[in-house]
């Protein structure tokens, strides 16, 4: 186990305390917590280097441009892809409408299949529903197996000639589930569809590296990795990229402009409409140097340290079910679980109350759990600022919970 | 804040043993409520003869607070007149703070006089995000009403 206990005091917010208690934040699945490198390089740039990009022939636009350009080079080598195959957008939820309404607007048909997976985060499917009114594909869905692992038998046999898109979380921020993405990736290149990854949860928590992947488009969002809200990233493969057209058009984007056509600018700059979220790139490129300081390899021996600890402590819990991977060896640190007939969001009131915050719900993630046959569940998620003091303070609370509920 | 005012034991009997819980047959009016951020989801049915809601149903699956408020409003809504339920409603969500009111609905030197078992519900206040729970079949029972 890698020691992280020291990093606590660079996060601010786990100073404070809730209802009394000091703040156990158990929820970083959803969001994480920002140390205050990334909040100062924010204030920094605002503070000094703050103007538009690409836009002004000045010193100070430079400046700014340089630094926006400097996070993107950042991105790019956190993930080993070239910087031109990065864009930033708002999140992965709007890197994935890039692409299905880029790509899969122009490239789909009556008949063909988006095969998703049952265990996809709702930013991963209700693009492709949309996208599908207008080209009449049609979507499909590979379910889990019952220890909650991708079916790859089903995947395999749906893998036909008609499935021009295969949609995959890398892991998935119910299940914690690590899906064998290269695996998957070779399958759907050897049956002629694209792979579209959602990395929201694995670009945080373990080195991903694109080429390694060999995804042809891959989501992520700042946000979840220690950056500010408001920033995400499109990889793409370049020349996937070149030949995309844009979602969104506006400035920033075009190389020229007729009365009724325009050319676009070179790639990643066409799928950046608008005045792009400049400080937040600014403070995903800091929060990319934090966790490289750390290292990926420590970020997740650490939570593999973290999660089979919070695994062994919650199966001690009578009448407790946790749906997800039994095996570190496959699952990442979101942990989702039930608690005899005591619901998810009562749990979270009681937890709350000693300080602890922790998830309640369907995560956004309907499908799978009405395949999970549970309208909700709780979810503890763990980051490099967690400690194993946190997941006791669970467990009391979740005993807490029992005797108020009268469970035996 | 005291979870055992939050949890007393008249929600969590209600929770676990909920009343008028089975669907009536051909029922006069009927809505499904749902809260999407949670799951919390009820349905609720009335049957009416002349002005009275004669029968009530509510079947669903959610929290302890948004089941228990279904059962307990079950109960108090069978058998009264709608002006009486549109009374009953009102005083409910000035109880819950959901609606203002000059006077107070509820005496606390004399519990229970004025919502029977639903004054167990006061605890919610001080948990505003939980609010919405207790709200849902009530919000579902005035849709049914409309109907
Ligand atoms: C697996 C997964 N995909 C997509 C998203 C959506 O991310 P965002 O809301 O930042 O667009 C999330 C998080 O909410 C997620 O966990």
């Amino acid at each position: 186990m890698t020691d992280l206990a020291h990093i606590r005091a660079d996060f601010p917010i786990l100073r404070q305390e809730m209802n009394g208690y000091p703040l156990v934040y158990l929820d970083s699945a959803a969001t994480s917590q920002k140390p205050t490198a990334v909040l100062d390089a924010i204030t920094d740039f605002y503070e000094t280097a703050n103007a538009n990009v690409h836009r002004g022939a000045y010193a100070l636009s430079e400046i700014a441009t340089d630094r926006y350009e400097e996070a993107r080079t950042r991105v790019a080598g956190f993930i080993n892809a070239d910087r031109r195959e990065v864009a930033f957008n708002r999140g992965t939820t709007s890197a994935i409408n890039q692409v299905a309404y880029g790509w899969g607007l122009y490239n789909l048909k009556p008949g063909d299949r988006v095969l998703l997976t049952l265990m996809e985060h709702h930013a991963n499917i209700v693009p492709w529903q949309l996208v599908s009114r207008h080209t009449g594909a049609e979507l499909v869905y590979v379910p889990h197996t019952e220890s909650y692992e991708l079916d790859l038998e089903a995947y395999h046999s749906l893998l036909d000639e008609r499935v021009k898109v295969v949609g995959i979380t890398a892991m998935s921020n119910v299940l914690g589930t690590i899906n064998p993405v290269r695996q998957l990736a070779d399958a759907a290149h050897a049956a002629g569809a694209l792979v579209v990854v959602d990395a929201a949860q694995a670009v945080p928590h373990m080195a991903v590296d694109v080429k390694q992947m060999d995804a042809d488009f891959l989501a992520f969002s700042g946000h979840k990795m220690l950056g500010p809200t408001g920033i995400g990233v499109l990889y793409g493969k370049r020349e996937l990229l070149e030949a995309m057209e844009p979602a969104e058009g506006g400035g920033e984007m075009i190389s020229d402009v007729q009365l009724d056509s325009s050319t676009w600018a070179e790639v990643p700059h066409k799928f950046e409409a608008g005045t792009p979220p400049i400080a937040e790139a600014v403070g995903l490129g800091a929060a990319i140097s934090y966790l490289e300081k750390i290292g990926m390899d420590a970020v997740r021996s650490h939570e593999v340290d973290i999660t089979s600890y919070a695994l062994e402590r919650l199966g001690e819990i009578e009448n407790l079910t946790i749906y997800g991977p039994a095996d570190m060896t496959n699952r990442g640190g979101a942990v989702s679980f039930t608690l005899a007939d005591i619901h998810p969001h009562d749990l979270s009131t009681i937890l709350d109350q000693r300080g602890i915050a922790i998830r309640a719900g369907h995560h956004c993630a309907r499908p799978l759990a009405r395949s999970l046959n549970v309208p909700a569940t709780a979810r503890a998620s763990f980051y490099i600022y967690n400690v194993r003091a946190d997941v006791d303070a669970l467990i009391d609370g979740l005993h807490e919970a029992r005797e108020i509920f009268g469970v035996a | 804040m005291s979870l055992n005012e939050l949890y007393r034991e008249v929600i969590l009997d209600h929770y676990r043993a909920p009343r008028h819980h089975d669907h009536l047959d051909s029922p006069d009016g009927s809505a499904e409520g749902k809260n999407p951020l949670c799951g919390d989801e009820v349905t609720v049915e009335i049957k009416v003869a002349g002005d009275t809601i004669v029968d009530i149903a509510a079947i669903g699956v959610g929290c302890s607070i948004s089941q228990a408020s279904a059962s307990m409003m079950t109960e108090a809504v069978a058998g009264k007149s709608r002006e009486e339920v549109a009374e009953l409603v009102r005083k409910f969500k000035v109880m819950m703070s959901i609606e203002d009111s000059a006077e107070p609905v509820v005496d606390p030197d004399r519990p229970g006089a004025s919502l029977g078992d639903l004054e167990a519900l006061q605890g919610v206040r001080k948990f505003p995000v939980r609010i919405k729970c207790a709200d849902l079949p009530w919000i579902t029972l005035t849709q049914a009403l409309e109907q």
